[in-house]
């Protein structure tokens, strides 16, 4: 079986929080309570549109302890495969749509003194619902917010309202950054610094903090790579004796999976390493886009990870 | 299905017997003519009915005197319940997990009545009938964990998963076979396994943790594992072991029948949901050879395991002095017949033992 | 030169490294008798000039060369048990991207270690360079005693007196490795006690 535990859920509530993100709220087909979970964890959204199915994983946004309901924001992109525009145009309240169990690889350190948040965008997610948690067990934590502007700055208010003195905001169309050298610089030891947005915030504060000796494990991030829209492509399914063509709007492996083949899979964002997939043969170039497989890994063409990445040029044959 | 719960001992006396039904289940672990380590797991998702593998957690004849003898171990050493500061939350998951598994799938035996966060759990076996408020500790007279692990029988390890690792920092260890919590609390995965020879070298943990580290909420996996005891003794610590040690050498071929057991662990695997921790619950049976003879596919395939098993798993399971004793005993029950793959008794289907 | 070649064992084991000078504003460094060796091997002014050095002598001679090598701050104590107060003083007020360097027997590195672990500082990030004896810090797993500076197997527990042998199974909370009794199969059976390394 691929992927977390399934659960028939209901859209209850849709709310546009600004011109491009939008909040969901899905609650039990069967009325019974939604398994809780971890701050940090996401769910990975089942969209059916038409004939096409797409597997999006959203952070969980709501208080792990509230097992009534589970919330996400979605950040429209334009430029992707769809995902998110489908979510934002074509659901309705009453839709009936599949959420997968709760998945974390981006869990807070318990034994942390201090918990250290950088934000940057809809990267603020996680932390909604690892702030609840942390405050429930009176946890120790400081927010730092980079949006776009006041206008795209989702929860501010809601974050700076209840917790005036720990959450910092910076708005990019004021010039304001976050000053990371001296962010970095005082904490105390056991400070645990997470990272969550673009990937150019997550290299900077993972650089600047190994530079400044921050230990590895000291540090957390999290990226969702949404599959990227590419040039259509070919794949040779070795096992399955199936050839597949690979459309512009959808990612590898939901191309395998349209083809009848249930391959293993987990996060769908190229964090887990669970759809590692041998290459058998690579007349061309496969262009990775995950943050799994090792340098070397990425260079011997030996292995991709086909729910982010893709291939260009004559032949790509997979051991699938 | 009601249980017939035994009053018996795990030392002194050991007056520790197993029914006719609870040889029928017993979790034999060989499911073929040789042993060696694999990462034998497979989905935890029931079984056979009246299986061990049936129930989340099993519950049998020697539920009441297993905790008794718990109980008994941890009034001598408190160190083999520890649960590190960070821990708690994964202690009350793991009260949860149990609580609400056990109430469903033994309703005449537990109960669990929840009003919101204010908790009321009956655990009618041993009498126990506590309202507490859950997440709040100060409402139990324990710690989660300590509390309920009180009540369920087997060891249990709460694992913190960080740093793609799993790392031991809680739990309860009164039946293990000779390791030590107290010792081994706060070990990595390679760490705590690294006395245990040969298996390293074949890569086992590499690809075990693989797939421990992706084990997801409402999927729980298990395997088997096993090991020699003599006596029926579940306390068979190191921190004991200078008492237990020498129980090994009273064996003789008049006693081994009853003596010698066969210790299999059924462990478990379950992720818990606020902590992203997992959970290895322990579960260990016990049976006497001469009670593993009355099925004689066991009898037969027994025999060849322990005589082909190489000498490095003898020594550190702990029974090479008495392996020749034991294959004597052992090869009067093999008369060289075929066996069926699998480790079910299959006593239908396999012959009794040719006699001369 | 104080080194020793640990021959290869089990993965609970420690491994200890090789001391390298670290980026960094502020750089702890605690060690016993020959460690200083260690660290004279890699101090430069600008290391030092950050650094605070805590040194535990036990009949070695190096005081004065650490001293001569000017560390922003030099203690010169009696016995670890002594300087634990200390070290955890500096530990409390430390920030992050604090550089720890441990150098000298198992048994300081051990202890100092666990020390640096429970202000917060994971030990993987700790570097480390054995120097000098290769006596071990032993647990009874029996009476739970720890018993300092152990170099025969089979020894006697300090605490108990049950006769144990050495494993290299080790904890780093306790910053000892295992012994466990010798003769609880065979009492009185206790082979001659020959080094651990032997």
């Amino acid at each position: 079986m691929s992927g977390a535990e399934k659960i028939a859920v209901r859209v209850t509530d849709i709310v546009p929080l600004n011109e491009l993100v939008t909040r969901f709220r899905f609650e039990p087909v069967d009325g019974g309570l939604l398994p809780t979970f971890s701050g940090g964890a996401h769910t990975v959204v089942e969209m059916r549109d038409g004939d096409i199915t797409r597997l999006n994983p959203y952070s969980l946004m709501s208080d792990p302890f509230d097992r009534s309901a589970y919330t996400i924001s979605v950040r429209r992109d334009d430029a992707g495969r769809g995902g998110s525009k489908f979510l934002h145009e074509k659901v309705q309240i009453g839709d009936e749509m599949t959420v997968s169990n709760p998945v974390n690889l981006f869990s807070l350190d318990l034994r942390a003194k201090k918990h250290l948040m950088i934000a940057g965008g809809i990267g603020i997610t996680p932390f909604l619902a690892q702030i609840k948690q942390l405050d429930r067990a009176h946890g120790t934590w400081e927010l730092h917010y980079a949006c776009r502007s006041e206008a795209l700055g989702s929860y501010v208010d809601y974050l700076t309202g209840t917790h005036p003195n720990d959450v910092h905001v910076y708005y990019d169309d004021r010039d304001q950054t976050i000053d990371l050298d001296t962010l970095l610089d005082g904490q105390p030891l056991g400070t645990h610094v997470y990272v969550c947005g673009p990937k150019g915030m997550i290299d900077w504060v993972r650089g600047k903090a190994h530079g400044m000796g921050w230990p590895r494990e000291a540090i957390h991030y999290e990226e969702f790579l949404a599959p990227k829209p590419g040039k259509p492509f070919e794949v040779k399914l070795a096992l399955s004796n199936k050839v597949v063509q690979v459309g512009e709007n959808e990612s590898l492996l939901e191309a395998i999976e349209r083809a009848g083949i249930d391959a293993p899979y987990l996060c769908r964002g190229g964090a887990c390493g669970q759809c590692e997939t041998a290459v058998v043969q690579a007349n061309g170039e496969i262009v990775h886009r995950d943050h799994w497989l090792e340098d070397d890994e990425k260079a011997s063409d030996t292995k991709i990870m086909p729910c982010v990445s893709r291939f260009e040029g004559k032949t790509l044959v997979l051991d699938r | 299905m009601s249980i017939q719960f035994h009053k018996e001992t795990f030392r002194g006396d050991y007056s520790f017997h197993n029914s006719e039904r609870a040889i029928r289940r017993f979790p034999f672990p060989f499911d073929k003519d040789s042993y060696m380590y694999a990462v034998n797991m497979e989905q935890h998702r029931g079984g056979p009915a009246d299986s061990v593998y049936e129930k989340r957690f099993d519950v049998d004849e020697h539920y009441i005197a297993e905790m008794e003898d718990r109980a008994l171990v941890l009034a001598d050493d408190p160190l083999r319940c520890q649960s590190l500061p960070h821990m708690t939350l994964a202690g009350w998951d793991l009260l949860e997990l149990i609580m609400v598994s056990k109430s469903e799938d033994y309703p005449d035996l537990f109960e669990l009545h929840r009003d919101g966060d204010k908790w009321r759990w009956i655990n009618r076996p041993l009498g126990i009938d506590d309202s507490f408020t859950f997440m709040d500790e100060t409402t139990l007279p324990y710690g989660p964990m300590e509390y309920i692990t009180r009540q369920t029988q087997g060891d249990f390890c709460v694992l913190d998963q960080r740093d793609d690792n799993l790392w031991m920092d809680a739990g309860t260890v009164t039946t293990q076979a000779d390791w030590s919590l107290d010792f081994d609390i706060g070990m990595n995965f390679f760490e705590w396994h690294a006395p245990v020879p040969l298996a390293h070298e074949k890569g086992i943990f590499v690809r075990a943790l693989k797939f421990l580290l992706n084990i997801q909420q409402g999927a729980p996996a298990r395997r088997l594992n096993w090991t020699m005891t003599v006596n029926p003794l579940l306390d068979t610590s190191p921190e004991n072991y200078h008492k237990w040690g020498i129980q090994k050498t009273t064996l003789t071929p008049e006693n081994i029948g009853t003596k010698q057991h066969l210790r299999v662990e059924l462990q478990t695997f379950f992720r818990l949901p606020r902590s992203n921790a997992l959970v290895f619950p322990i579960r260990c049976y016990l049976c006497s050879f001469d009670d593993l003879m009355t099925v004689p596919k066991w009898g037969r395939r027994l025999h060849r395991v322990i005589r082909d098993l190489p000498d490095e798993l003898a020594t550190y399971k702990g029974f090479i002095d008495n392996r020749p004793m034991m294959l004597d005993y052992l090869s009067r029950h093999d008369d060289g017949q075929p066996t069926s793959n699998g480790i079910w008794p299959d006593l239908e289907t396999e012959p009794p033992l040719k006699k001369g | 030169m104080s080194k020793f070649e640990f021959p290869p064992s089990i993965r609970s084991r420690p491994v200890w490294g090789t001391l390298e000078a670290r980026a960094g504003k502020h750089h702890l460094m605690i060690a016993d008798a020959d460690g200083a060796e260690a660290i004279l091997g890699i101090a430069t002014p600008d290391l030092m000039a950050g650094a605070h050095v805590i040194y535990i002598p036990r009949g070695a001679s190096h005081a004065d060369a650490l001293r001569a090598l000017n560390p922003a701050q030099f203690y010169e104590g009696p016995s670890y048990p002594a300087a634990v107060t200390r070290i955890e003083r500096v530990l409390q007020d430390a920030h992050m991207g604090l550089q720890v360097y441990l150098t000298g027997t198992e048994g300081l590195m051990g202890q100092a270690m666990h020390l640096a672990m429970q202000a917060g500082i994971p030990h993987t990030a700790i570097q480390t360079e054995h120097r000098g004896s290769v006596a071990r810090r032993m647990q009874c797993v029996h009476c739970k005693g720890i018993t300092e500076d152990v170099e025969t197997d089979p020894f006697v527990c300090g605490h108990c007196g049950l006769n144990l042998f050495v494993r290299d199974h080790y904890s780093r909370r306790l910053a000892a490795y295992q012994g466990v009794c010798i003769d609880a199969e065979d009492p009185g059976n206790v082979p001659e006690p020959k080094g651990i390394y032997e």
